[in-house]
């Protein structure tokens, strides 16, 4: 039996090139080499028929297998919302003022509330609700329009002076550097800060009294309580949206603020809306 | 056949190689490109796309000389988390105004593709002013400068006819009224009318930074309020092969 003789270098022909005495050889791709391109080959092909690929004159061929990457996103939100439907439907139907007494629902409302607070409410009001200036801290007990639950969902639902809501909510206080001088605006200042007990000039808080009552109770009250029908703040309670020295209350009176919150309708789903609302009322100030 | 007997000939002559090489690369780019520009699926067909106001445009400008896309991408990817922190995937249609265009995937600031409406005009003087006075934890540079920087008129028309030059569809009208349209949304006491007249309705009037000037900081509002809101997605269907 003769054995098969591996091939040596002379056994190859050289492709003819030569340089200073040194040549080439003309040897065949190894076998695993071709092989493993005429499967990539094939593959391609198999590819471009199961997956979209070719261009056609009025659009690209879609593929056996109908894979889209828009397919796979709306699939995998599907899967989630399949995953919640049954709680979130519960959630749906459940009054606001229910929620807490079921642990499975506040649990859930909790935490998609958390979610949905700190990707869209968090820029504003901060991570902890803390608020800034300008922005309402949402963990006190001090609310403009209230801190029962049903308030805050319509509140998230609609906004602030969000004019694209025709629900929003609006508080209009006028701009009394229009109308009154600035010393009586400075006395007006003084008297609000006297309501707080903070530090104050007693005469002109004094001579403020009566400026207050004729300018500023009918919104925020005899006493300075505030309003929470017409989203007046409570004056008497030292929280300041905007800080409590002089000088910001008297710009305050002057021009006048007017925050403004987006409504969230539409932009998030009802049953985030109900679990924003149910997060921010456990925070502490819910009522 | 003959042009495999030219194989040396090409081999061993670098200018009919380089040559011949970038044929079959231009093969390459333009069966991938061409599809793109005659494809009627490449382009969605929605409702409520138009050119950016004067103001906007303006504002455009301004994100683009602050170097705004080097954090911040205009490009929801189609993924879940995306989607759910950033709202609908972007659409190729959403970005046909734009030139150059915002797409990116680094993020080192959140992406704004839909930023529009998210939040109130103070909120962004109060954060572009001082970016830690509302997110603590901020790396943004300041850019309160911008509220002292009045708007000038004397560019806008060549801004936007340079734009129409490039494909944007302003009509002779609205480069007529560009200065006037600039300034008048700004000013809500203004008359408006032509302008959402020649921009539809989603073209937002509001004194976005608050002052009495029209002002830099006006114009980047503005921007970033319509950004992402144009495309009525309660009639988009997306098609099957996309």
């Amino acid at each position: 039996m003769k054995k098969k003789q591996k091939k040596t270098d002379a056994d190859y022909p050289t492709t003819g090139h030569e340089w200073d005495g040194i040549r080439e050889y003309d040897k065949p791709m190894p076998r695993w080499w071709l092989n493993t391109m005429y499967i990539t080959i094939v593959w391609a092909i198999g590819y471009s028929i199961a997956y979209p690929a070719w261009p056609l004159l009025s659009g690209a061929t879609p593929g056996l297998l109908g894979w889209s990457s828009r397919g796979d996103v709306k699939a995998e939100i599907a899967r989630v919302n399949a995953q919640n439907a049954e709680i979130e439907a519960k959630l749906l139907a459940t009054p606001m003022e229910n929620i807490a007494a079921d642990a499975d629902l506040a649990r859930f409302a909790t935490a998609g509330g958390k979610a949905v607070f700190q990707t869209y409410c968090s820029q504003c009001h901060g991570q902890g609700a803390q608020g800034f200036k300008g922005y309402p801290n949402l963990q006190d007990d001090d609310w403009l329009w209230g801190g029962d639950i049903a308030t805050l969902e319509t509140t998230i639902r609609h906004g602030i002076r969000f004019e694209a809501d025709e629900d929003t909510r609006y508080s209009e206080m006028p701009k009394f550097g229009e109308f009154l001088e600035h010393e009586e605006i400075a006395s007006i200042a003084n008297f609000v800060r006297s309501l707080s007990n903070q530090e104050h000039d007693a005469m002109a808080a004094e001579a403020g009294t009566e400026l207050f009552a004729e300018n500023c109770s009918s919104c925020h009250g005899d006493k300075g309580t505030g309003d929470r029908e017409q989203g007046a703040p409570n004056l008497t309670d030292a929280i300041w949206l905007f800080g409590a020295d002089e000088g910001t209350i008297e710009k305050t009176i002057t021009f006048s603020r007017f925050g403004v919150m987006p409504a969230w309708q539409g932009r998030i789903t009802d049953a985030q809306i109900k679990q924003v609302a149910f997060y921010v009322h456990q925070l502490g100030g819910g009522e | 056949m003959s042009l495999l007997d030219k194989h040396k000939h090409i081999e061993t002559n670098a200018s009919v190689l380089l040559a011949l090489s970038f044929v079959v690369v231009a093969i390459g780019g333009v069966v991938e490109i061409a599809p793109l520009f005659y494809l009627e699926s490449t382009i969605e067909k929605v409702s409520g796309m138009r050119p950016y106001t004067p103001l906007e445009l303006k504002g455009r400008d301004i994100y683009v000389r602050e170097g705004c896309y080097v954090c911040h991408s205009q490009m929801i990817r189609p993924l879940r988390d995306e989607v759910e922190r950033y709202g609908h995937y972007s659409l190729a249609v959403e970005s046909s105004y734009d030139h150059p265009f915002q797409w990116g995937s680094k993020r080192t600031g959140p992406d704004l593709a839909r930023v529009g409406a998210r939040y109130s005009d103070e909120w962004h003087v109060d954060h572009l002013t001082d970016p830690r006075s509302v997110v603590p934890v901020s790396i943004m540079p300041t850019y309160g400068f911008l509220k002292d920087v009045k708007i000038k008129e004397q560019d806008i028309e060549a801004l936007l006819k340079t734009h129409r030059m490039v494909g944007v569809p302003y009509t002779d009208d609205m480069i007529e009224n560009a200065a006037a349209d600039l300034f008048n949304q700004a000013d809500p006491d203004s008359d408006y009318d032509g302008l959402q007249e020649r921009y539809s309705e989603s073209a937002q009037v509001r004194n976005f930074d608050g002052q009495a000037d029209v002002t830099e900081m006006d114009a980047l509002v503005a921007y970033l309020q319509m950004l992402g809101t144009l495309v009525d997605f309660s009639t988009f269907e997306p098609l099957k092969s996309r």
